[in-house]
């Protein structure tokens, strides 16, 4: 974003308070309904539906996962079989260097530790975390969204967004409190 | 349909009813926040860390010194290391048993239990990690068991139990981190939220890495903790699988057996659910808890005792019975030495630990009552760890020729070692109750009647 483009947005967006899930969800959906794309909804808690509620379906994690476990296990018994066959090669009781049977169990571990990593730092990254600081978090009400409150936030980089108009359209779901998010 | 919900037993609610988002939030996060830290807690804690200090003190004199200091001998090469490895390992069990079985068979309850069970994995883990660490003699060398590539030339075995167990172990201890600690993060920013003290800020607003509960956040949070009970359920049913290849593996008679892996599974989580129980009843009466950990969670414990009780004595009545169907002379004679030998005794008070005492589980009284589930619990450790005394002491000391007998006796240096853990692992509790929510927050709301929306 230049600077020219930023003088012109000095709001990062404009956020409703609400007392309940089913009031957020409600808000949501209505707001996805009237043509806002850039939304967000903040709860203290998941939500079944949030997610289809402000149109986000794209969801990378189980992929990442999958991933990760595929290269985990490869690598876990190329590391195995390198090690037995070439690098290594000990003759134990006569038994053949690529003893398969005995690296399944390192192999599966492998599996696991590369997926389970791929599960937790996926998911992370996906959502740019860690992020220390972010815009919502100069609304000093925003605090209570990881207490008992849940927000509704319409970006002013939607192509639908005006100030007057959007806070207008907030107002219509009665929210506890609205208030601007300072950029 | 009341009546046949209380013959179930499923009466008593996960959570006591009156509770909001607010109130919840409140009651578990003050624990930290704003209680006062007790006379109790110093104490507790002292005691802990002194045990702690002990056990330093003992590996300590064990690094100088050598393995010479402790009990071990030939034929008993294995001595209380590897009981004590095996005993805490299995603890280590329920933790993610109830953070990852029991989140795929949507057991709703665990959320009130499951991270305290998770920390006490990780407490536990680490003690277990300490004694096959300092048991291979030269600790300071043990990081030759990972493949990396040195200048010696030389590379693990992987055709040796001993290094699976390696990776087992140390997989299941990152995964059961990561695990625990992202189920911490929305909790930890609502300490942030809520802390007043400006250091207690920062340090929790650093671990909380930024999290602000949006709904994109929470849909790929929800999937990846999902697929982490998926990968988590495999991994804490392998771990104790492969500390039994660890005996299995071998052809001492009383090792070499089919049974070992799912009877070590279920002897696991029955000690594991044991020291839940242990921990749970007195923290739940001293903070208040009883809203959250309700009797619906002690019955329910019970339960798991009771059936993974019964298998483990299924596995001892095979490990009978195989002593005297395979009519192998050696596998009979282990049976008979077990049941008449040098160590008779310990087998016969394994024998009411596990599988005499706790069938007092079967009745509804015992299972709703805290102090005796509470000393019933306490039993079933000490079975537990008897247990793991009989497999690998009684099957090494008299082994195939009668010159190479033995007898094993652990010296202070081995007591003070084992004592030692329990003090860090109580150590280790006592710090986490004081600095991070022992109850998962943002699971309990979702229990509440006002988290469900309507379509």
């Amino acid at each position: 974003m230049s600077a020219h483009e930023k003088h012109q947005h000095p709001v990062y967006g404009l956020m409703a308070e609400f007392d309940s899930a089913q009031d957020l969800i409600e808000a949501a959906n209505r707001t996805r309904e009237a043509g806002y794309k850039k939304i967000d909804a903040y709860s203290p808690f998941p939500i079944e539906g949030m997610a289809e509620a402000i149109g986000f379906h794209k969801n990378g994690v189980p992929l990442v996962v999958l991933i990760g476990g595929i290269v985990g296990g490869l690598t876990g018994y190329a590391l195995q079989y390198w090690i037995a066959t070439m690098a290594y090669p000990v003759n134990v009781g006569g038994k053949p260097f690529h003893s398969w049977p005995s690296f399944i169990i390192v192999t599966f571990e492998m599996t696991i530790l590369f997926a389970g990593l791929s599960a937790v730092l996926g998911m992370l990254a996906l959502n740019g975390l860690p992020m220390p600081y972010h815009p919502v978090f100069n609304v000093p009400r925003f605090a209570l969204a990881s207490k008992d409150r849940f927000f509704l936030i319409i970006f002013a980089s939607d192509a639908k967004y005006d100030a007057a108009g959007t806070r207008q359209f907030l107002e219509g779901f009665h929210p506890r409190s609205l208030s601007e998010v300072p950029s | 349909m009341a009546e046949q919900e209380e013959a179930l037993g499923r009466s008593a609610p996960v959570i006591e009813p009156g509770h909001t988002f607010a109130t919840v939030t409140d009651k578990i996060s003050s624990i930290v926040l704003t209680r006062p830290t007790s006379k109790s807690w110093i104490v507790g804690f002292t005691v802990g860390f002194a045990l702690t200090m002990m056990m330093l003190f003992a590996i300590g004199y064990l690094v100088v010194r050598g393995t010479g200091i402790w009990g071990i001998n030939i034929p008993i090469g294995w001595g209380f290391a590897i009981v004590n490895f095996v005993w805490w390992i299995g603890i280590g069990h329920a933790g993610t048993l109830i953070s990852a079985i029991l989140l795929l068979l949507r057991q709703s309850w665990r959320n009130s239990i499951n991270r305290f069970a998770e920390a006490m994995t990780l407490f536990a883990v680490m003690a277990a990690g300490i004694f096959p660490l300092i048991h291979t003699g030269r600790p300071w060398l043990a990081y030759w068991m990972f493949p990396y590539p040195n200048t010696m030339g030389y590379w693990p075995q992987f055709r040796s139990p001993l290094i699976w167990d390696v990776f087992a172990v140390s997989t299941y201890f990152t995964i059961s981190l990561v695990f625990w600690f992202i189920g911490l993060i929305p909790d930890l920013a609502t300490l942030r939220d809520r802390s007043h003290n400006r250091f207690a800020k920062i340090i929790y607003g650093i671990l909380a890495l930024g999290w602000r509960g949006s709904a994109r956040h929470w849909h790929r949070y929800e999937t990846a903790y999902l697929l982490l009970g998926g990968l988590a359920t495999p991994l804490v049913l392998s771990v104790h699988t492969v500390v039994s290849f660890d005996f299995a593996i071998a052809i001492v008679p009383g090792w070499h057996t089919t049974i070992f892996p799912p009877y070590f599974v279920a002897g696991a989580i029955y000690s594991g659910f044991a020291m839940v129980m242990m921990l749970a009843i007195p923290i739940r009466k001293i903070y208040n808890l009883e809203d959250f950990i309700t009797d619906r969670h002690l019955q329910n414990s019970a339960k798991v005792m009771l059936a993974t009780g019964w298998i483990v004595a299924y596995g001892y009545g095979m490990e009978a019975f195989m002593g005297w169907y395979s009519g192998n002379k050696f596998d009979s004679f282990l049976l008979w030495n077990r049941l008449h030998g040098p160590y008779a005794v310990w087998y016969w008070a394994l024998l009411i630990c596990n599988i005499g005492i706790p069938q007092a589980l079967a009745f509804r009284k015992m299972r709703t009552s805290p102090l005796w589930l509470w000393l019933i619990s306490l039993v079933v450790l000490v079975g537990m760890w008897l247990e793991r005394f009989i497999i690998v002491v009684v099957s090494l000391h008299r082994d195939f020729v009668t010159s190479s007998w033995g007898m094993y006796y652990p010296t202070k240096w081995d007591w003070m070692t084992y004592i030692g853990t329990m003090g860090m692992f109580l150590a280790a509790i006592f710090l986490f109750v004081r600095i991070l929510p022992m109850i998962s927050i943002f699971e309990m709301r979702t229990l509440l009647p006002e988290a469900e929306v309507k379509e």
